[in-house]
């Protein structure tokens, strides 16, 4: 097939029922041609019962029954498309401040995130809060959309003004690569196709920049870590004593050969192969799921990791992090919950808030202490044993974590280490 | 550009592992449900995969309606005999003759929500904790929110407002004795992801997804297979056409489409240009707008 080394690439959304990201999604999945007929016919249906001139292209994202007569999006929902370039998956999430949680989940495995601006009204609170989330999560490409440029006729001091006030206030936030483009979702104008009505801008339209972003030297390659999942003991014919530790690579490289360290033990061994159902492999990087053979017998179990001697993570009982709380049940202090970090799982602790966000200003509060849901605060934790850990900032795995609440077996909160 | 990265088929298969691999670590009493479908296939030769050089951890479950496609019941065997799996039925007839449910009456009647009872007794008295599906978020609306570890509470339904977050690769199966999960390997795939792997991987599927003659009538829009679960009714003609499935589920409900498509490689070009999606041949979706969300509530697939 003529896409077979085409890449994946994943991004999230964020935005309200005003600002047109729906149409948005709608208008790249209605022009890449990634509609079917059945689809589209149901949607005509729906616009003209709602009264609606034309296709409503936001009708194409719409979910759950409860959101379709809410008019909006209350969880992340994922869309696909595919273009002779690559493979898309969008994490399509609502955008108002009581649904930071689906936020911060669907930009957790973003490689890019679209921030939808409405032209008219310029750099409002969400989207600083936008521009938070993705700068929190580390997402390495962030897209702003200055959308509805039709209402502005499409001039360019507006376009020029809103890029500023974006510039001027995300200085305060760690981004790797902002870029800006100015668009109609609803008139189409440098979505898919080059607008006509904006010549003054030079750029290539949102979604040649999304198949053409460079996304493979954003895996960090450097630091080798293998959390182990399972150990694979087939106890049949050939494979007598073979013990492979199944996993997927982190991030960095492995190779037969390397000397590598498990963790927490220490102990000590080199890589004796790297298998595959397809065969061995002469080298695994992330993220790829291979099988470890190591040359020496060592007793390894499920949350171990095998990383190269040369180059560890810390193994730390107490750490800071960034905590988005997810749950309705604020957060109990100094009670215990079960943290899941990579395959390791064990008891924690949220020892001390050191402050909340504003994530609308980014001021700290420290006053109010008290995590309700969809708060995002500095926290200190402790546990019962040490973790491997990474700062999530050169590691979106092994710096990151969920916390669960044993009564309820709830996913309550997530982390990212600092 | 760095060699250091997969395609998107190479990714889809390794976030797939992954997530197998999670399952059989993270629950005591995996299944694998067994349609004799495309995705389920997909996610047999998934966990072949992953579970190499050890054989597949999960037996299959096959819910089994009665209104098969011989030619799927014979697909289904020989790969239980290929994989040295185990096989558990849950019988619809069965379910039936016992008096859980009660065959529908009418025009359009199937037994497709009576799959649910069938499937969630097997579940209970087979003690499974994680059934694994081959549901895919590009299929329907209402799947397009589903996780890859699906909570059920111990009537096994689904609470679409109340999912636990997903987040990184975290996966969290906790629950409680009597709740199970559902785990979807294959969620981030399309239709046309699974064909292409189909293709790529050389994986054998039953002889009903290539284009051939059949006795049909047109149903609902679709060539529905004549066969003796199917009454005809009056006017109703049947034709003999050159057709092949998109999906493969209950024969009284699943359509043909008209196609000459009879290799791989010319599935794979029928499907890249078609212009309806695969469900669409499936009048069980086409009851209303939410059809699937409400069976997917009562602990449907």
């Amino acid at each position: 097939m003529e896409i077979d080394n085409n890449q994946l690439l994943r991004f999230t959304t964020a935005g309200s029922v005003d600002d047109g990201k729906s149409t948005l999604i709608g208008r790249l999945l209605y022009d890449s041609k990634s509609i079917f007929e059945d689809q589209l016919e149901a949607v005509e249906n729906t616009s003209r019962r709602k009264g609606h001139e034309g296709v409503d292209l936001a009708l194409f994202t719409d979910g759950l029954r409860d959101e379709r007569e809410q008019g909006i999006t209350i969880d992340v929902a994922y869309r696909y498309f595919t273009t002779p370039k690559r493979k898309f998956i969008i994490a399509d999430t609502p955008g108002h401040i009581q649904y930071t949680r689906n936020m911060v989940t669907g930009a957790s495995t973003a490689n890019a995130a679209l921030i939808l601006v409405d032209a008219r009204h310029g750099v409002i609170e969400q989207t600083k809060r936008h521009a938070f989330i993705a700068s929190l999560l580390q997402i390495p490409h962030i897209i702003v959309c200055v959308n509805k440029m039709d209402l502005v006729d499409y001039k360019e001091e507006v376009y020029e003004k809103i890029m500023g006030q974006f510039e001027e206030f995300s200085s305060k936030l760690y981004v790797k690569d902002v870029r800006f483009l100015p668009i109609s979702a609803l008139k189409g104008d440098n979505v898919v196709n080059r607008s006509e009505n904006m010549a003054w801008y030079q750029g290539a339209p949102l979604l040649h920049t999304l198949e053409h972003m460079h996304i493979s030297s954003d895996l960090n390659k450097i630091d080798a870590r293998f959390p182990v999942q399972t150990v694979l003991r087939p106890q049949r014919e050939g494979f007598i004593d073979y013990r492979g530790y199944a996993g997927r690579v982190a991030s960095g490289i492995f190779r037969p050969g390397d000397e590598v360290t498990v963790l927490p033990s220490g102990f000590n061994s080199k890589i004796n192969s790297i298998d595959t159902y397809d065969g061995s492999l002469d080298e695994a990087y992330a993220p790829m799921s291979v099988s470890i053979t190591l040359e020496d017998d060592i007793d390894i179990s499920r949350g171990d990791m095998i990383v190269k001697s040369g180059n560890q993570p810390e193994a730390l009982q107490e750490f800071d992090a960034m905590l988005c709380w997810l749950q309705s049940q604020p957060a109990r202090p100094r009670a215990k919950y079960t943290i899941m970090h990579t395959s390791n799982e064990q008891k924690a602790m949220i020892q001390e808030v050191l402050y909340k966000i504003d994530i609308n200003t980014y001021n700290r509060n420290e006053e109010n202490k008290d995590l309700m849901m969809n708060d995002i605060a500095r926290i200190k934790v402790r546990t019962t044993r040490p973790l491997m850990i990474d700062e999530y900032r050169d590691n979106r795995i092994t710096g990151s974590f969920v916390l669960l609440d044993d009564a309820t077996h709830e996913t309550v909160a997530a982390g990212m280490i600092l | 550009m760095s060699k250091y990265y997969l395609n998107y088929l190479d990714e889809l298969e390794s976030e797939a592992i992954y997530i197998l691999r999670e399952v059989w670590a993270q629950f005591q009493n995996p299944v694998i449900l067994f349609s004799g479908g495309k995705d389920s296939i997909v996610v047999t030769h998934l966990a072949k995969k992953a579970f190499f050089p050890a054989k597949i951890p999960f037996p299959l479950m096959h819910v089994d309606t009665g209104h098969n496609f011989p030619e799927t019941m014979k697909f289904r065997d020989d790969l239980i005999k290929e994989h040295g799996v185990r096989l558990i039925v849950g019988s619809v007839q069965e379910s039936i003759d016992k008096g859980r449910v009660a065959e529908e009456r009418g025009k359009n009647a199937t037994r497709n929500a009576l799959q649910i009872t069938t499937l969630l007794d097997a579940i209970e008295s087979n003690k499974v904790d994680c059934a694994i599906g081959g549901g895919r978020r590009d299929e329907e609306k209402a799947r397009a929110k589903e996780r890859f570890f699906s909570h059920r509470d111990d009537f096994g339904q689904w609470d679409p407002k109340n999912q636990r977050p997903e987040l990184w690769n975290i996966l969290n199966g906790k629950h409680f004795q009597g709740e199970h999960f559902r785990a979807f390997p294959i969620s981030n795939w399309t239709e046309m992801d699974v064909w292409n792997y189909i293709l790529r991987e050389n994986i054998s599927i039953p002889s009903l997804y290539f284009a051939h003659e059949r006795e049909v009538v047109w149903r609902s829009d679709s060539w529905i297979p004549v066969s003796e679960h199917l009454k005809l009714e009056e006017g109703e003609q049947t034709y003999s056409k050159k057709i092949r499935f998109r999906t493969l589920g209950d024969i009284t409900i699943t359509g043909g489409i008209e196609s000459e498509a009879d290799t791989l490689e010319k599935i794979v070009m029928e499907v890249s240009a078609m212009k309806q999606t695969e469900r669409g041949n499936r009048s069980d979706d086409k009851r209303s707008e939410t059809a699937m969300e409400d069976r997917k509530r009562q602990g449907y697939f």
